[in-house]
């Protein structure tokens, strides 16, 4: 596990064609605790893409910096948005290859997918699979590395609503079992209270905090539609109050 | 289609070409100029059996390989380069184009003056001539490589001998299957036009003392053991090879 601090001085996309250069951030700074599920909730377009893109390194073109807790160089697990399996390689293959190369990687491996109802799937390659399958191999990629910090973004757009919600429990239950910090993008509100202990709602461009929001939520309560709906009212600022959270 | 099947309208289809043939030799009359089917087996049981059919097979099919590999490995390197860099493409882009267009016997003849006749310089006249059509797929190749991908491998951490083999290489495949296909074909003309012109062995060598000598059945019967060869390796490399690549298509 490792918390996160970042911090972006300036994020700007160039100019594509004929329009403007885009300015998504702009002194732009988020704490994220160590072994916290903080949820990223916003528009589509703000560039909530773009920053876990920068916090795991793949988008190094900004001024600014992101610092670990716990050393420099923490294991990330990304769900992208997409699957992004190797549809060449077998499920097995898909969860293996990330692991670091010892005896043991692919015994793991298995014990993930078992875990996750893919113990039948490990010789399919990722093509015959449905989508939902497809996201649940992505997201047993992340946790067999038994990350330090798991990106997540929008991981179960494009599902049935029953699918999705199945893949939440999932999730949930495996953040239960291994303990890791979770940064997760996603623009439907009702699934970030439902899994977050804090809501960052994002406005802008460039990107603002414009409210933050501690979910203090039992699991079980989690289930119950009434006590989501009252923690949505606050996060979508349609409720009595706004509840701060300091760090 | 079942595999019976299909073998057996291809065995239809040869049969009949086969039976024109001979129609056409009979009706013509001067089985000098077009002999008939059994006359040019004959022909090449002869050739079998004096030893030189075998050792011109030889000698050619080693040159196919020679340029066959030269080719792939120099074009490929050149496609992934041109697909992967703007200013190289920028810079050599037009160069291939240029040596695309480039007559195959003007390459031959240069190399043969610059070079001599020797056994280099008939290799490096057909990679030539290649290299150019395996850059031009490749770079095709390279030039869709997927982002996401590659993304995906940064942050597992990958490496480069992983990402190589596991993301990077699967995607070029059917490029290189492409550029191999079109390649065989390519090459193993050319290699009977560089014989021709300066090798004292090999198929392309014995298709000329035939011109010289109008023995019509000796031209076919090298023709057609060389056709079947290559249609060997087709059906028994490249199309096997292929089969195996895709193997995760739905």
């Amino acid at each position: 596990m490792t918390g996160l601090s970042i911090e972006i001085a300036e994020k700007t996309f160039p100019a594509d064609g004929d329009g403007p250069p885009r300015r998504l951030y702009r002194d732009f700074r988020l704490d994220v605790a160590d072994g916290g599920f903080v949820a990223l909730l916003g528009p589509s377009g703000l560039g909530k893409t773009t920053l876990l893109n920068m916090i795991a390194g793949v988008d190094r073109d900004f001024a600014g910096r992101v610092a670990f807790s716990r050393g420099p160089d923490p294991r990330i697990g990304y769900v992208f948005q997409s699957p992004r399996l190797l549809p060449w390689r077998t499920v097995l293959q898909n969860v293996v290859l990330p692991l670091p190369k010892s005896r043991d990687s692919e015994r793991r491996a298995k014990v993930v997918l078992e875990e996750m109802g893919l113990g039948d799937a490990e010789d399919v390659y990722p093509e015959r699979l449905s989508l939902g399958m497809q996201r649940r191999v992505a997201l047993a990629r992340a946790f067999a590395l038994e990350p330090d910090l798991l990106l997540m973004d929008e991981p179960f757009v494009s599902l049935d609503e029953a699918n999705a919600d199945r893949l939440r429990d999932l999730l949930a239950e495996l953040i239960a079992a291994r303990p890791t910090t979770v940064l997760f993008v996603t623009h439907d509100s009702r699934e970030a209270v439902r899994l977050a202990d804090r809501v960052v709602v994002l406005a802008g461009p460039p990107a603002v905090v414009a409210r933050d929001v501690s979910v203090d939520l039992t699991l079980e309560s989690r289930r119950i539609p009434g006590e989501i709906e009252r923690v949505r009212a606050v996060v979508l600022k349609s409720g009595p109050t706004v509840v701060p959270l300091n760090l | 289609m079942r595999v019976a099947e299909r073998l057996g309208w291809s065995a239809i289809s040869l049969g009949g070409f086969v039976a024109v043939w001979w129609a056409a030799a009979v009706v013509h009359g001067d089985f000098r100029l077009l002999p008939t089917p059994p006359q040019v087996l004959q022909a090449l049981v002869v050739a079998a059996k004096s030893g030189a059919l075998f050792s011109n097979l030889a000698i050619t099919l080693a040159r196919v390989a020679a340029s066959f590999l030269v080719a792939m490995t120099l074009g490929s390197a050149l496609g992934v380069l041109l697909g992967m860099s703007k200013t190289a493409e920028r810079l050599i882009g037009p160069w291939v184009v240029l040596f695309l267009n480039l007559p195959a016997l003007v390459i031959i003849i240069l190399c043969y003056v610059w070079f001599g006749l020797i056994e280099s310089a008939a290799v490096a006249a057909v990679a030539i001539n290649k290299i150019p059509n395996v850059a031009v797929t490749l770079r095709e190749g390279a030039a869709s490589l997927s982002r996401d991908l590659a993304e995906m491998a940064a942050v597992y951490r990958f490496g480069r001998w992983k990402t190589l083999r596991h993301v990077v290489l699967p995607q070029l495949a059917p490029y290189f299957a492409a550029a191999a296909r079109s390649g065989l074909a390519l090459v193993w003309k050319i290699v009977l036009v560089v014989e021709l012109l300066g090798r004292p062995n090999g198929v392309g060598f014995e298709l000329q003392t035939a011109f010289q000598l109008f023995d019509v059945a000796t031209i076919l019967a090298y023709a057609l053991a060389f056709g079947v060869i290559v249609q060997a390796i087709e059906l028994g490399i490249v199309q096997p090879w292929e089969h195996a690549a895709n193997r995760w298509r739905r």
